[in-house]
């Protein structure tokens, strides 16, 4: 093999800074990121794009990509990237949110934002539990799960059920795209890679609001190794979060996508 | 340029599209609520952003979010929309950003009524939000003062990338004044190099409130309060009236303190040497004015729509020098210059005790004038 023959397969996409990851060792927010930054870099909307990081695990997130970001108060992501987008119309704008982040404390912003349309592209984590704080309970925490606040296993009976917020997102007339993907395996790292182009090319388009859903794993609060985390997602969650796309308008589902 | 009547929620709303407002975000509520009906139509109409947020939460984030651009956004509310965004007051004065709210006080606590109030005074002079900061926080008298303290708003929210609030009760919102607006500016559209999304910065900016390392934060808090050392220095503004010759000064602002300007007439015709100190920036405050004023009078009475917020900054300015007493309404109601000039000659031949518990006798007065309901 001469050198000329010596192709790049993989390497760190250019919207990431050179800082190492605060993540735990397996987590999918590593990889969320990953497809994030690959797929702005492949729009060439890297130098065009302002994240909203939120209260998380992720609320770091802008040490990691390279672009302009800003860091919001818990669960309002949605109404500070309203702001942004509204005042800079032209600017790719969007959101990255934990589960506790969007579905709990900031369900009002996010459902208003969708139902708006808001021109913003929203990636959802949803690791059915609090990361950051230590693994309590949270809205998309499944029957009977255990977690550090709901020891005995989630009741439904005191502490309520999980809310699928892809399928609930996916009924307002605003919401142009909606859907779900899975973090767990290569197959639905691929899919989900599509799913997020998808979205933002709504966003570019200016079709309307789009939200990517992606379960995810949080073997530390899981208690769990890798492995373990990845086959109790295949098990547990996807039965109840079904991947797929909950919303797609006829607008999107006429939609060209330049490159790949 | 002419005079125009117009409402006081509707003059600043267009003094604020003269002075350059580019995105306006906010949720109705009396007595503000034709501050934002008039953006609703007006803000399109120039090609600006309007958005009816789904809360006072939603509109104070959006704000936060569009002054991470730098460019000149606003928000409105009254009291318990507030209260709502005491949250994104922190976090907004935790990144820096130049904003301007306005807050057309009502009765409270509570749902209380949608009557003039000035009970917000200590949510917004003294911090509602979590963690140190402050807010600039302007109380105008009348509709075109309003309309002057809404243009410099945006500057002095610029200059120190801070917070400006424009306090006024219910009524200033709801009265109608002859009115001269300023001339439109010229409008800033594209980002300055400090702030996301401008083309002029030459790396990456990224704006946000946490400094996790807490040796960091407090380096940080250590700076804003450098600024505000700053904003004490530049920013105080209060008007005086007969105040040369004044043996007793009345201190009252807004409303109050317009009403308090009657009172004080009525006790100059009487040959009683009175005087008015109407602070207009209640943060920073006129503390040097006061200071001095406590060295050569007889007493002060503090005047307000409340409680006697201010009351309290008052008497640890004047600290036992010469007796502070006090008169005001709460829960909406509004004194009549009569109520405040009796309490002028309640002071005149008063016993001259430093040591007055005012709160307390204003007090047990109310409970004889107004009973508790009980
Ligand atoms: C107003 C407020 N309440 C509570 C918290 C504490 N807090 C920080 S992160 C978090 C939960 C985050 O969970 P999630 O959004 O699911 O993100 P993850 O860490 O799982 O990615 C909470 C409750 C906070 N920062 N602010
Ligand atoms: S706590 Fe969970 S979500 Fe947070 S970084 Fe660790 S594995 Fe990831
Ligand atoms: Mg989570």
């Amino acid at each position: 093999m001469t050198e000329t023959d010596v192709k790049v397969v993989y390497k760190r996409p250019l919207g990431f800074t050179d800082r190492t990851t605060h993540y735990c060792p397996g987590c999918t927010h590593g990889v969320a990121h990953r497809l994030i930054a690959e797929v702005l870099e492949e729009m060439g909307e890297l130098k065009n794009t302002i994240g909203v990081a939120p209260v998380g695990c992720a609320v770091f997130a802008y040490n990691y990509f390279n672009f302009d970001f800003v860091e919001a108060a818990h669960g309002r992501a949605p109404a500070m990237a309203t702001g942004i987008k509204r005042t800079l119309p032209t600017k790719t704008v969007f959101t990255y949110q934990g589960d506790g982040d969007l579905a709990s404390m900031g369900m009002g912003e996010i459902i208003a934002a969708a139902a708006r349309g808001e021109q913003i592209t929203v990636i959802f984590i949803n690791n059915t539990n609090y990361g950051m704080t230590g693994g309590q309970m949270a809205p998309t925490t499944l029957p009977g799960q255990k977690t550090s606040s709901s020891p005995l296993g989630r009741d439904v009976e005191t502490q309520g059920y999980p809310i699928r917020t892809a399928e609930l997102l996916a009924t307002l007339d605003g919401a142009a795209y909606v859907a779900r993907r899975t973090l767990h395996d290569v197959r639905g790292i691929r899919l989900a890679k599509r799913a997020i182009r998808t979205a933002f090319e709504v966003q570019k388009q200016g079709l309307g609001f789009s939200m990517v859903e992606l379960l995810s794993i949080c073997p530390t609060n899981w208690g769990m190794n890798t492995e373990n985390s990845r086959n109790w997602l295949a098990e547990h969650m996807l039965p109840y979060y079904p991947v797929g796309d909950y919303k797609v308008s006829t607008a999107v589902s006429e939609m060209k996508i330049g490159g790949n | 340029m002419a005079l125009e009547l117009i409402k006081g929620n509707i003059a600043i709303a267009e003094a604020a599209m003269r002075a350059g407002l580019i995105s306006y975000f906010g949720y109705p509520i009396t007595p503000q609520t034709e501050l934002l009906e008039h953006l609703s139509a007006r803000m399109p109409e120039l090609g600006r952003a309007f958005v009816q947020a789904e809360s006072e939460l939603g509109a104070i984030n959006m704000v936060y979010g569009a002054a991470c651009t730098g460019l000149r956004t606003m928000t409105s509310s009254s009291s318990p929309g507030v209260s709502l965004m005491q949250e994104g007051l922190s976090y907004i004065s935790g990144t820096e950003l130049p904003v301007v709210i306005v807050d057309v006080v009502r009765g409270g606590p509570g749902l209380g009524n949608i009557a003039p109030s000035q009970a917000d005074y200590t949510q917004l002079v003294h911090g509602g939000g979590h963690g140190e900061y402050h807010l600039i926080v302007l109380a105008p008298a009348s509709v075109q003062e309003a309309v002057d303290l809404t243009g410099m708003a945006f500057d002095i929210a610029e200059k120190y990338r801070m917070v400006v609030c424009l306090l006024l009760d219910g009524s200033l919102g709801q009265m109608m004044e002859p009115v001269e607006l300023p001339e439109f500016k010229p409008v800033r559209t594209t980002p300055p190099a400090w702030a996301v999304g401008s083309p002029d910065s030459k790396e990456r900016v990224v704006m946000t409130s946490i400094n996790i390392d807490p040796p960091t934060q407090e380096r940080f808090n250590v700076k804003m309060m450098t600024r505000w050392q700053e904003v004490e220095k530049n920013e105080v503004r209060y008007k005086g009236y007969y105040l040369e010759d004044a043996e007793y000064v009345v201190v009252g602002f807004g409303t109050a303190g317009r009403i308090a300007l009657s009172a004080v007439r009525a006790a100059r015709e009487q040959g009683l040497k009175i005087g008015l100190l109407r602070p207009i920036s209640l943060s920073p405050f006129p503390t040097k004015a006061v200071d001095e004023l406590a060295d050569r009078v007889k007493g002060f009475l503090v005047v307000e729509m409340s409680n006697g917020q201010m009351l309290d900054d008052i008497t640890s300015i004047v600290a036992r020098r010469v007796p502070v007493e006090f008169y005001g309404r709460m829960g909406g109601m509004v004194p009549y210059p009569d109520e405040i000039a009796s309490a002028i000659n309640d002071l005149v031949q008063g016993e001259h005790d430093v040591d007055v518990d005012a709160r307390g006798k204003w007090l047990a007065k109310m409970r004889e004038l107004v009973g508790t309901g009980e």
